[in-house]
């Protein structure tokens, strides 16, 4: 293997980790904070992404700017965020936190049935392609390959704001105080006056936005079909468990290690592609059953 | 012993094979379909044909006078839920079946159609494997297989670009992907020895990204990319491709596109050869100005909003085939119901046209049909590439000799065998 093809595979592996990440935060930062696996964030993934190639159809077909994707995507990622997110939590997750964890598992499976079915309902089964945020940018040629700016450039920068933007929020503004000291024992935050019932919605929307902006990051880069959302959540869980529950900085560097190990299979080893993110997942879990960056927790009982 | 039974049993049953079985009051007919799951864009546009097809059918009279029912099985519900409705509809009387799509359903399908007794028609499936491993007497496709399918793209290729030297192929990972990569290899270096394979990847059904491989096939620059893939992975593919200019310097090879040319629309460039899966195009040069052919596509534009691909054609000749023996075996008895095994002996050498060419039914069952491939242009007469160059293969000179196997068969073939397959060429 010489150098280039080195750095190719250290470039494929960056832009893939980039997106895997900005879906895998948002699954670790609810994780982190209301001990719930959510499954249906694999929909809220599609629906994003669903959203995004619809709403940038449409102002296209109105003939604004392809350039008008970008502030959509955003759009996007907030309507999931408070249209889906937020009444799940609302009207479902908050009944269920003390409940069995098997039990929470099979709530938001089953809400990720349901949101498939709607996605199905909605767009039907013919695949959506939507490109124009990444035509728009063009393209950098490195090394005699070509690359779309979107992918080798904008998305890792995004993932790496997303991450320093995500530290931030939580450890210098109130609201992320709040949830970091809910997360530490909701009972004490309760008792000192903090709404954890408040906390835990916010932090569900900001996690399922999260979910509707990776589904809305993917979608130029992707054809966007049924079963796009089960794909992923299998990643992201992959990428949430090596790191560790609820571990941000360790999602990133999981997804990371993760993305270039993929890369790399398909430069040396094709065929091992598929199977090396759930391999690095079985040898950390093999000796760190925590992940890789989470520490055993201390049962109250 | 085997054949003193069946004499015996044939002597028995001459007093009742003189009867005319009771015409029943509707032909019933059950199609295994993908109603859900990502094959559903070729399932989907296959019922609406159906549909269309059907109505059209017993308005002019049904079948021998007798209406034909359709009831549809998904399946994309799963082998289990398939079977088991399957074997539901046959224990409720249904006259047919039809199925399936998938190659898997179809060889779980073959034998308990042939226990069930019941006639069943292999309307979509490619694998080549059902008749070259097992008789069935209950069992036909009414289309070609893999093997046709392949040898075609393969003659194609060799005679639009015969100077190439290099090939590489990303098809997905499953059964079709790595089945339909044996037959092509074979063909390939028993057809252009010289031929150097630089790349193989076979990335997972279904998935969402082909960036690193299109990176290393950037690096590579093989002449030639084969990829069979289909449905949402062979757009993810080819719009990622066109995106990063690998389809400006390697000529693509995609046997299935012709199933997604209106939704890639201006994003497949010119200059990629485009195959089929038979003599299924919604412009054939030999049909297009054909009144029936015509009222069916701006039927199914009406219906559907899309024009009409390859597995609508493929449904259209099943349908042709059933109404085709049921006519033959209604004309051997003279005008009567036939019996079930009436129908059955007419597929023997049958002959029936859907809306491609004629498809004959050879001895094994397997059905003889001819290819089609061309290669993409944007014209601006549609919003989406059309086919030039088009070269329509007789099917007979492609398909395995009865009692070969595809593989072995493919693998001995000579250069000189480029020359010997009729070919009938348009511009478009």
């Amino acid at each position: 293997m010489n150098l280039t093809i080195f750095l190719l595979a250290l470039f494929d592996g960056i832009a893939y980790a980039a997106l895997v990440f900005s879906v895998a935060v948002g699954l670790t930062l609810i994780f982190g904070v209301m001990r719930i696996l959510n499954v249906a964030h694999g929909s809220l993934y599609a629906v994003g992404a669903y959203l995004t190639a619809t709403l940038t159809g449409y102002a296209l077909a109105l003939g604004f700017a392809p350039l008008l994707a970008f502030p959509l995507m955003i759009a996007s990622a907030v309507l999931v965020g408070v249209l889906v997110g937020g009444p799940i939590e609302w009207l479902l997750l908050r009944r269920i936190y003390n409940k069995p964890e098997v039990l929470q598992l099979l709530v938001t499976f089953a809400v990720f049935m349901i949101l498939e079915d709607v996605q199905r309902l909605v767009w039907g089964t013919q695949p959506y392609f939507q490109a124009a945020a990444l035509q728009a940018l063009g393209m950098v040629r490195v090394f005699g390959v070509n690359y779309t700016v979107y992918q080798l450039i904008l998305l890792p920068l995004l993932a790496l704001t997303l991450l320093v933007g995500l530290r931030f929020f939580l450890r210098h503004t109130i609201l992320g105080k709040l949830i970091l000291a809910t997360t530490e024992d909701r009972e004490a935050a309760q008792s000192i006056g903090i709404n954890a019932d408040k906390v835990f919605l916010v932090t569900f929307i900001v996690g399922a936005a999260l979910a509707g902006l990776g589904g809305a990051l993917a979608s130029p880069t992707t054809s966007i079909l049924p079963g796009m959302g089960a794909d992923m959540i299998v990643l992201s869980f992959a990428v949430v468990a090596t790191a560790g529950l609820g571990q941000i900085e360790g999602a990133a560097f999981t997804a990371l290690l993760i993305g270039l190990g993929r890369s790399f299979a398909v430069y040396v080893w094709p065929e091992t592609a598929v199977l090396v993110p759930y391999l690095i997942m079985l040898i950390v879990l093999l000796v760190r059953p925590e992940g890789l960056f989470g520490s055993p927790t201390a049962r109250k009982i | 012993m085997r054949k003193f039974l069946l004499t015996t049993a044939a002597i028995l049953a001459a007093p009742f094979a003189a009867l005319a079985a009771e015409k029943p009051a509707e032909l019933r007919v059950g199609i295994t379909t993908f109603l859900t799951g990502p094959a559903s864009v070729f399932g989907v546009p296959a019922r609406d044909a159906a549909e269309i097809i059907v109505e059209k059918l017993n308005a002019e009279g049904g079948i021998g006078g007798v209406p034909v029912r359709l009831s549809f099985i998904d399946e994309g519900a799963g082998a289990e839920a398939l079977t088991t409705e399957f074997r539901r509809q046959v224990e409720a009387g249904a006259h047919a079946m039809m199925g399936a799509i998938s190659s898997g359903n179809c060889q779980t399908l073959a034998p308990l159609a042939e226990d069930l007794k019941v006639l069943n028609l292999m309307w979509d499936c490619g694998t080549q494997q059902i008749f070259e491993q097992n008789d069935y007497k209950y069992v036909f496709r009414t289309q070609a297989n893999a093997t046709p399918e392949m040898l075609a793209t393969v003659l194609y290729l060799l005679k639009v670009k015969p100077d190439f030297k290099t090939i590489a192929v990303v098809n997905q990972d499953y059964a079709w992907g790595r089945d339909s990569w044996q037959i092509f290899s074979a063909a390939l270096k028993a057809l252009k020895p010289d031929v150097q394979v630089v790349g193989e990847f076979f990335p997972k059904f279904g998935a969402a990204d082909f960036s690193t491989e299109i990176s290393r096939l950037q690096a590579m620059q093989p002449d030639v990319i084969l990829s069979t893939s289909w449905g949402g992975d062979l757009d993810t593919f080819i719009q990622q491709a066109a995106q990063r200019g690998l389809m400006n310097s390697s000529t693509f090879v995609i046997p299935l596109a012709e199933s997604s040319l209106e939704r890639l629309g201006s994003t497949l460039p010119a200059g990629h050869i485009i195959g089929a899966r038979g003599d299924h195009y919604f412009l054939h040069p030999e049909r297009r100005d054909d009144a029936d052919f015509q009222a069916f596509m701006t039927a199914f534009r009406e219906k559907t909003g899309a024009h009409a691909i390859y597995p609508v054609f493929h449904m259209s000749q099943a349908l042709a085939a059933l109404k085709a023996a049921y006519d033959k075996a209604i004309a051997a008895k003279g005008g009567e119901w036939p019996e079930k095994d009436d129908v059955v002996a007419a597929f023997e050498g049958l002959t029936f046209q859907g809306l491609g060419r004629e498809v004959t039914i050879r001895e094994d069952n397997q059905g003889i049909e001819a290819q089609l491939l061309g290669m993409s242009v944007q014209t601006g007469d549609y919003p989406f590439a059309t086919l030039e160059n088009i070269m329509i293969f007789d099917g007979a000179a492609l398909t395995t000799p009865v009692g070969q196997e595809s593989v072995a068969w493919v693998s001995q073939l000579t250069p000189e065998y480029v020359e010997s397959v009729k070919i009938d060429a348009y511009e478009k």
